[in-house]
């Protein structure tokens, strides 16, 4: 599990004792898709990190973990202090069930447009919410959470995703190795989305590390105004402090209906009903392997399908809307 | 007279208006009317086959006007209707950049 990973080979969290659910982060499966891969070469395969398999169902459990556990580590947690932070939704899930385990205070600015599962998700496991204009979208948010603790710095830690580095960390010292010793060392491309960026800094770095013939490719919206849940268009966003924009060696850019097909073919082709941002890295995963002859990429599938039922691409479309 | 809040990453193409005044009895009239006097939306509302895009909402006041008579749901004088991507996400709105950049919060 996460201990075995983490403890290893970060020193400073060996020394917090692990709750029993926080064993369970980490080491998720990589599948490899056979349907939707079909008219590929067959030296050129695509695996799958499927990242519900974490315990609150995405891959922000890493993430969350390392912020929770290095602000705990350095003093910053506990005594009553809450954490506190902006979050559209898996992260917010993820910092509400590790922290509901240790019993610490957790409080989320979230647009109010998060999808109603993940609100009630967050509210079933004791998190307080803000919600925010749905308008201003996730910097509404991030606003929100810095006035909040401005305005009270001894109640809150401010765990700040964007940019806390321990949001690449657990990426590094975790996601990174489990491709390396999943692949059996094999793994010429990583192809992942961009949202803190955590996951490609974090896993691209170790990656780089183990071998700088392993191409980092990162995946955003094509346009500002998109479809794909927690991605965001770095043109026009101000990016991220975790994000180093010279680390991937190629960008592509995916229309939210491209990443809704792609979606709706793991389900019906590969059994996997999954989230719009797997959808979204799957077609840049297609892209890419169509150009090689040989090869084998690793695509990050952050959540499952689960949590996006009310949105309105799943729901039948009545005439004229 | 009825108006239309435009989410942060639309609003380079309403000449940065957050809300803007249109007319119409029903929210397809709004809409019409909206991308009549904003034409450059239109290819971001809308696919090529005319339909709205799939991730795309339209509420009035804070219903969603797909749970009321979808687009001949009749507008009230003064209504104000909403586009909300079904993503939490967005881009930073000129308010929100010039207050971070301030470092005021």
């Amino acid at each position: 599990m996460l201990q075995a990973t983490t403890t290893k080979t970060n020193p400073a969290l060996a020394e917090l004792a692990e709750t029993n659910l926080e064993t369970l982060v980490g080491n998720t499966p990589l599948l490899q898709l056979q349907r939707i891969t079909r008219h590929l070469p067959a030296a050129v395969r695509i695996f799958a990190k499927l990242e519900w398999h974490n315990p609150s169902g995405s891959i922000k459990d890493r993430a969350a973990l390392f912020v929770l556990r290095a602000a705990l580590q350095a003093g910053e947690l506990g005594r009553g202090r809450v954490l506190l932070d902006s979050t559209s939704g898996n992260m917010g899930i993820a910092y509400a069930t590790l922290a509901a385990a240790r019993g610490i205070a957790v409080k989320l600015c979230v647009p109010e447009n998060a999808s109603r599962e993940r609100i009630a998700v967050l509210r079933a496991l004791g998190a307080s919410l803000v919600l925010t204009d749905a308008a201003e979208g996730s910097d509404g948010a991030i606003l929100k959470a810095r006035e909040l603790a401005a305005a009270e710095p001894e109640r809150y830690f401010y765990a700040d995703q964007y940019n806390n580095p321990a949001s690449w960390h657990a990426h590094y010292h975790t996601t990174g190795p489990e491709i390396i010793a999943q692949s059996n060392g094999q793994v010429t491309h990583l192809v992942a989305g961009l949202g803190t960026a955590g996951t490609m800094v974090g896993t691209g770095r170790y990656l780089k590390q183990y071998s700088a013939d392993i191409a980092l490719v990162a995946v955003q919206p094509d346009a500002a105004f998109h479809g794909i849940e927690g991605w965001k268009h770095m043109a026009s966003s101000i990016q991220p402090g975790i994000y180093d924009a010279a680390l991937p060696d190629k960008q592509v850019a995916v229309r939210t209906e491209d990443a809704l097909l792609a979606t709706r073919r793991l389900a019906k082709e590969e059994g996997l009903f999954v989230g719009i941002s797997a959808g979204a890295a799957t077609v840049a995963a297609l892209q890419l392997a169509a150009t090689m002859q040989a090869g084998h990429i690793v695509v990050i599938f952050p959540d499952s399908g689960y949590k996006y039922l009310s949105d309105r691409m799943w729901q039948p479309q009545p005439a004229g809307l | 007279m009825p108006t239309i809040r435009i989410p942060t990453p639309l609003r380079p193409f309403t000449g940065g208006a957050t809300e803007v005044a249109i007319t119409g009895a029903t929210v397809a009239d709004a809409m019409h009317d909206l991308t009549a006097q904003h034409p450059q939306l239109q290819q971001h509302l809308y696919g090529a086959d005319g339909e709205l895009r799939a991730f795309v909402n339209i509420f009035l006041e804070s219903e969603d006007v797909r749970h009321l008579q979808g687009i001949a749901t009749p507008l009230p004088a003064g209504a104000r209707l909403r586009i909300v991507p079904s993503v939490a996400g967005g881009k930073r709105s000129q308010r929100a950049a010039t207050q971070l950049a301030a470092g005021c919060c």
